[in-house]
């Protein structure tokens, strides 16, 4: 159905593929909303040593566990820290995690996957058998083992959130390269004469980015939570530097006295990952017509 | 069928051999000589440590390492944890029934939740009531595990004090404190089964509803809530029966931060302690186990969707 709306569009409108999933997308409300929140967060992660109106590494115990007021909109914590500023340098540790984690899983897995699906069936056949065992272990507990051998640091969470989550890059790409040779305008590269590797880097990536952007949007999503559950267990960000998940996991033992220290780093981690689902899902219907809804 | 099986056993065996290698591995990327930890106060004595490292064959080249933990492992031999002296196959088994426990009250939750939440979306699709069913499974999905766990302690435990904030009481020695004590964590595991289920029955339930039998169906006049009950949705179940079999296995790596959160003694628990301890043997048993369970689950989907589909069943 949608290469015939896709066709007769084009007739009638002369719009290139690219403008026309770009207007798509910017009249997508919800991806929009989705979009105008990520870039709130990058800003507040950007200009955090400014717009945070304390130290976050400042303790007094004069303020030990105050309830949100003016003077601190979101409380302050167990050592007399603003929550607030802590959530705003949070978000440079939950960002970054999500984006350097996702590219470098892109940036190896991609390669990879095409060379599953261009080059022979043996080395398709390897690739595929390790992807298939990578993915056997469940994204966060695999991320957990590798995090826990590696040792705790923000550095070796996103290195183990990035290996956790490249099978599911290798897997896309290699099934999107096997689509993609088989269609003709593949088959034309190859007859010109050019070598695999050239119709694989200039004629199949082209094609298949736009499946990676809404893949890598979404897998930002599951890093940040990855992210957030590695530095809940200590295995991230190492105190006295803010997370959103160490703060939640400091935050449990004054769950009766100071629940504002549960709600608000929660709450941030809710919203940016809800923001890049739905920037996410606002460009898989914008880019890529044909595919279902899916899982996480 | 029995080809069939063959043919999967035929691709399982080289992916679990494959995730031993992996697991193996895992022990290469630790910082620093296994056997100092392990040696404690006695580090100093070159002694302990030779004897510590002729124990655990580290003196021997890789290869010989491996092929020796790999024997051991396919005679069920799953490693000796370094702090609680115990075998870690044993452990393991101790632990399962409890998050086995969990997962199934969270798979029901979901599935309760899920399915004709999917069912009703895709019917009214594009109407109101599929708008706020499609919300409510984004907010689901976007929602980390562990914090709605804690915001659900703070609401049911801290402030209206109706359940317990954390234990565990076994189902053969109090099934009412059982339920008490495992329903808020099955709920926070369950909201993440049914936003999947919830997608994938909508995704199955549009295409079925645009099928030419339910076209016909319509066209000879049966009601239209016996098509979408008899004639659309017992074939959407298909992808979502083994879809969901799939989602079964990931609840075991929600389970850590939840059974954590909820201090629940189960397998996830059991991760989280390995961890914190830098039990190191009992956290690659924990990776292969689940990598296991997560095989083999998959074979089952794949022998339901054999099973719940004549069409393949005959095929084969």
């Amino acid at each position: 159905m949608s290469a015939i709306t896709t066709g007769s569009a084009l007739i009638e409108t002369g719009e290139s593929p690219t403008r026309r999933a770009l207007r798509k997308f910017l009249r997508h409300r919800l991806a929009m909303f989705g979009l105008a929140v990520v870039v709130c967060f990058v800003f507040a992660a950007i200009l955090a040593p400014w717009i945070a109106p304390h130290d976050p590494l400042a303790t007094s115990w004069a303020r030990i566990r105050q309830a949100p007021s003016w003077a601190h909109p979101f409380g302050t914590d167990e050592n007399g820290r603003d929550v607030l500023s802590r959530v705003l340098w949070g978000a440079r540790a939950s960002l970054m995690a999500g984006v350097v984690a996702v590219g470098f899983a892109a940036f190896i897995g991609v390669p990879i996957g095409l060379l599953a699906g261009l080059g022979g069936k043996w080395v398709d056949m390897l690739i595929s058998r390790v992807a298939d065992a990578m993915l056997s272990v469940p994204f966060l507990i695999l991320a957990i083992a590798l995090a826990a051998f590696l040792g705790p640091a923000l550095e070796n969470a996103m290195l183990a959130i990035a290996v956790s989550i490249s099978p599911v890059f290798v897997r896309l790409a290699r099934g999107l390269a096997l689509d993609a040779k088989s269609t003709d305008w593949a088959e034309a590269a190859r007859a010109l004469g050019n070598p695999p590797w050239r119709v694989g880097l200039f004629h199949v990536l082209p094609n298949i980015l736009p499946s990676l952007l809404v893949q890598s949007t979404l897998a930002i999503a599951e890093a940040i939570i990855a992210e957030a559950s590695l530095s809940f267990l200590g295995l991230g960000q190492q105190p006295p530097n803010p997370s959103w998940g160490s703060m939640l996991n400091a935050a449990q033992r004054f769950m009766d006295t100071a629940p504002w220290l549960a709600i608000f780093p929660g709450l941030a981690i809710f919203l940016v990952v809800l923001a890049f689902n739905l920037v996410g899902d606002g460009l898989r219907d914008a880019l890529d017509p044909r595919s279902q809804v899916g899982g996480r | 069928m029995t080809s069939f099986l063959l043919r999967r056993l035929g691709q399982i065996i080289p992916t679990l051999f494959v995730v031993s290698l992996l697991v193996f591995g895992l022990q290469q990327l630790m910082p620093g000589d296994p056997a100092l930890i392990l040696a404690g106060e006695e580090r100093g004595d070159p002694r302990v440590l030779a004897e510590i490292r002729s124990q655990l064959m580290l003196d021997r080249p890789l290869w010989e390492q491996y092929g020796h933990w790999l024997w051991r492992l396919l005679h069920g031999d799953f490693g000796f944890s370094w702090r609680i002296q115990m075998p870690v196959a044993d452990l393991i088994m101790e632990k399962l029934p409890v998050t086995a426990q969990l997962a199934m009250m969270s798979f029901i939750i979901g599935a309760v939740i899920g399915v004709p939440c999917g069912v009703l979306s895709a019917v009214w699709r594009d109407r109101p009531a599929d708008w706020a069913i499609n919300g409510v499974a984004l907010f689901g999905i976007s929602t980390p595990n562990f914090w709605l766990g804690i915001m659900l302690i703070l609401l049911f435990s801290v402030n209206l004090g109706w359940l317990p904030p954390s234990g565990y009481v076994p189902l053969w020695e109090d099934p009412w404190q059982s339920l008490a004590t495992t329903i808020m964590p099955a709920f926070v595991l369950g909201t993440g089964v049914a936003s999947v289920l919830m997608r994938h029955t909508r995704a199955a339930m549009l295409t079925a509803l645009s099928q030419d039998y339910v076209r016909t169906a319509r066209a000879k006049g049966v009601p239209e809530r016996l098509v979408v009950a008899k004639h659309a949705l017992r074939n959407a179940l298909i992808p979502v029966v083994t879809l969901g079999t799939i989602e079964f296995g990931r609840l075991l790596a929600g389970a850590v931060l939840t059974e954590q959160i909820f201090t629940i003694p189960g397998f996830g628990k059991l991760v989280v302690d390995a961890v914190f301890n830098r039990d190191y043997p009992v956290v690659q048993g924990v990776v292969l186990a689940t990598a296991l369970i997560f095989v083999l689950l998959s074979l089952l989907a794949d022998v339901l969707y054999m099973l719940v589909n004549p069409r393949l069943r005959a095929a084969s």
